[in-house]
């Protein structure tokens, strides 16, 4: 079937891609810049289409635990928020990562701490990537580049989710999710009626019961669960990475930037070369798990590298991880809901390696 | 008149020694033992059995369980 | 099994008229004794057995002394975050809405931490059976004062009894509940006695079957003892139960059906 051809907000493009990847149940609570989500959920009324369950919670705290009830059910469920809805949201997250829980968090990132601001930013990358709430665990996380990617991404998650029994966070931004650009959109599929074996949806005579629960007080036995995630992390690390390369054949000098930073760097890169600066973009798709291979090869072809995010410095951490020294490595980027400039980054290259 | 007579069986092991059945027991059948059971309790057991009606009083406020009721006419 | 019987003759099947259900499971519970959770425990899994719903129900555990409440009801179940069993159920049975969902939960998972969970989900009239154990005290951390701790009433965070003027009053979050438009049937009942175990199971008879017509939030306060917490013996705890919690939390129906 043909994909449909539509002009929407990043926002719109997640909210629609649910209704048609077959999304059992979405739950959550109004915060800008992302509430045209649950907003075009209530106006597309899917309930009355493909069944799927549209709630507004009281919280964000009892969205996602509404996400965890559902998810428990081997149902696809997901919720989005922005960065304080997605702090309230940390303690959801914990427990459908201990309980090993399929399900999708979408973080359309505004800029912070606290209230901040409702521009983009993309200061939520050390929260997304290393946990966010307490305990050993890591989500899937998906950074979109344009409306398009936060449509596909949608799908992409849930498969994820589902292969690993793990919760996946599409790491948005406030430009990403209220841009309008055009999208193609998948066509309907229905919902699933497979019910995981470990799913509760009521105990019959054939099979032991089933609990979702993230407790167990023996410490051998948790030992043993945490060791079994880690093996499923680095499982995740070793076959879930995913990057783009935009002309890094031939660079001397590296960016990597995600997101809404990652489609500035490309003209970035432009603007570079046509002063002479062999400049290439590396683009992390996937942020957990990190490209820390690729970023560890191309260590070995460049001078140096600039990470550029919208934050004080974060991914640039997981960067100097993976150069472990080889290079120089230098942050750049806008903060307090700032979009960094294509110029601004040129700038940037040349005064931390060409000097001047 | 035929006369209703009761019986309990008491899982000892699984009993607390909280003794509400104790105190519930409209006919004084039960007692609490001398005796601990594994885990240290002084376990509930029907001292005087003839006194049983097979009233069930004691298996309904049980929080553990522990107490299985028979009853029948003679 | 070590067990003591009365009067061999009268023990045959025949003659069986009070056994554990099987909905129990074998593990030993793991209340101190003289506990009213396991009573509440064994009387709702009579219902899930009596009715015939083992493999419909859905059972949502709290944090507190029943966390592991999955551990004794053979049924399907979730272990919710602390407060949050209400959210939790109410997207199993958005999703599973021919399953039968309840949520158990002590007054500080209910009434403290989870006040807006729960009556949100009360308040959207979500068809599920909320079981309330009310026992004033926080019972597995080791004491401390509830939402629901008597005025006066000492505890290892009201060592000098609960001074309602800087501590705040006993919530009675089971009359909220009552006003709400959502719930259709909240009473208040115990099991500390056999009369009062039979009266609290038939509510939770009736609550499945108003859940079955989809009526909206059914939630049954089971007015409980807490021996260790509030450092008594099971015994001693019901008559203080009774003669102080009751006059407090007066036992009856708050909220029943128009019919």
């Amino acid at each position: 079937m043909e994909k449909e051809l539509r002009l929407m907000k990043g926002n719109e493009a997640v909210a629609e891609a649910a209704i048609r990847a077959g999304v059992d149940g979405y739950f959550g609570y109004p915060i800008t810049p992302q509430t045209e989500i649950i907003e075009y959920l209530m106006e597309a009324n899917p309930a009355e289409t493909t069944g799927m369950i549209v709630l507004q919670a009281e919280s964000e705290v009892a969205a996602i635990n509404m996400v965890y009830g559902g998810a428990a059910c081997g149902k696809k469920v997901m919720t989005s928020s922005s960065s304080p809805g997605i702090s309230l949201k940390q303690e959801g997250i914990t427990y459908i990562a201990g309980a090993e829980l399929p399900c999708l968090i979408v973080n359309v990132v505004r800029g912070g701490p606290g209230l901040g601001t409702i521009q983009p930013a993309q200061s939520d990358y050390f929260q997304a990537t290393k946990g966010g709430g307490h305990g050993d665990y890591h989500l899937i996380v998906l950074a979109p580049a344009s409306v398009q990617e936060m449509a596909d991404f949608v799908d992409l998650s849930f498969e994820l989710a589902f292969k690993y029994r793990n919760p996946v966070m599409m790491l948005s931004d406030g430009a990403i999710g209220q841009m309008m650009e055009k999208v193609y959109l998948s066509p309907q599929k229905e919902r699933s009626k497979t019910v995981p074996e470990w799913a509760t949806t009521g105990k019959p005579s054939t099979r032991e019961r089933n609990i979702i629960t993230s407790l167990d007080l023996d410490p051998n036995r948790q030992e043993l669960f945490n060791r079994k995630l880690l093996a499923k992390y680095n499982e995740i690390r070793e076959k879930e990475v995913r990057f783009e390369e935009f002309q890094c054949e031939d660079a001397e000098y590296l960016l990597v930037a995600y997101g809404t930073s990652a489609r500035v760097c490309q003209k970035s890169v432009q603007l570079a070369r046509e002063q002479g600066i062999k400049a290439g973009l590396l683009r992390p798709i996937t942020l957990f798990p990190f490209p820390t291979k690729r970023i560890k090869e191309l260590a070995d072809n460049v001078k140096g590298m600039l990470s550029v995010e919208m934050s004080a410095g974060q991914m640039v951490e997981d960067v100097l991880l993976s150069v472990s020294g080889k290079v120089p490595v230098y942050h750049f980027g806008r903060m307090g809901g700032i979009v960094t400039t294509p110029e601004e980054v040129v700038e940037s290259l040349k005064s931390n390696f060409i000097g001047g | 008149m035929a006369k209703i007579r009761g019986s309990i069986v008491v899982n000892v092991e699984r009993c607390k020694g909280c003794e509400v059945c104790m105190v519930t027991c409209p006919t004084g059948t039960i007692e609490m033992a001398k005796e601990v059971n594994g885990k240290g309790y002084n376990y509930a057991f029907p001292a005087n059995p003839e006194l049983c009606i097979g009233c069930a009083n004691c298996a309904m406020v049980c929080p553990d369980g522990v107490i299985t009721v028979y009853k029948t006419k003679i | 099994m070590v067990e003591f019987s009365g009067i061999k003759e009268i023990i045959k099947p025949g003659n069986l008229v009070y056994k554990k259900t099987n909905i129990m499971t074998e593990n030993s519970l793991s209340y101190c004794p003289g506990c009213g959770h396991g009573t509440a425990h064994r009387i709702l899994a009579e219902i899930i057995g009596e009715e015939g719903l083992q493999s419909e129900t859905i059972g949502v555990s709290p944090v507190g002394c029943s966390v592991f409440m999955y551990n004794y009801l053979d049924i399907d179940w979730q272990e919710a975050a602390h407060g949050r069993a209400p959210a939790v159920a109410t997207a199993i049975k958005r999703l599973l809405p021919e399953k039968f969902v309840f949520t158990y939960q002590g007054d500080g998972d209910l009434a403290a931490i989870g006040t807006a969970e729960t009556i949100h989900a009360c308040n959207r009239g979500e068809n599920i059976l909320i079981i309330f154990i009310n026992n004033g005290i926080y019972g597995m951390t080791g004491g401390q004062m509830a939402p629901t701790t008597l005025p006066g009433m000492k505890s290892s965070t009201s060592p000098y009894g609960r001074d309602v003027k800087t501590m705040g009053f006993p919530l009675k979050i089971t009359d909220i509940v009552a006003s709400l438009p959502g719930s259709y049937y909240v009473t208040r009942q115990s099991v500390h006695t056999a009369a009062n175990v039979k009266k609290t199971k038939k509510a939770i008879r009736k609550s499945f079957q108003y859940q079955k017509l989809n009526k909206g939030t059914c939630l049954i306060e089971i007015v409980s003892n807490c021996p260790s917490g509030w450092k008594m013996t099971p015994v001693q705890s019901n008559k203080w139960m009774e003669e102080n919690m009751f006059p407090y939390y007066p036992l009856g129906d708050l909220k029943t059906p128009e019919e």
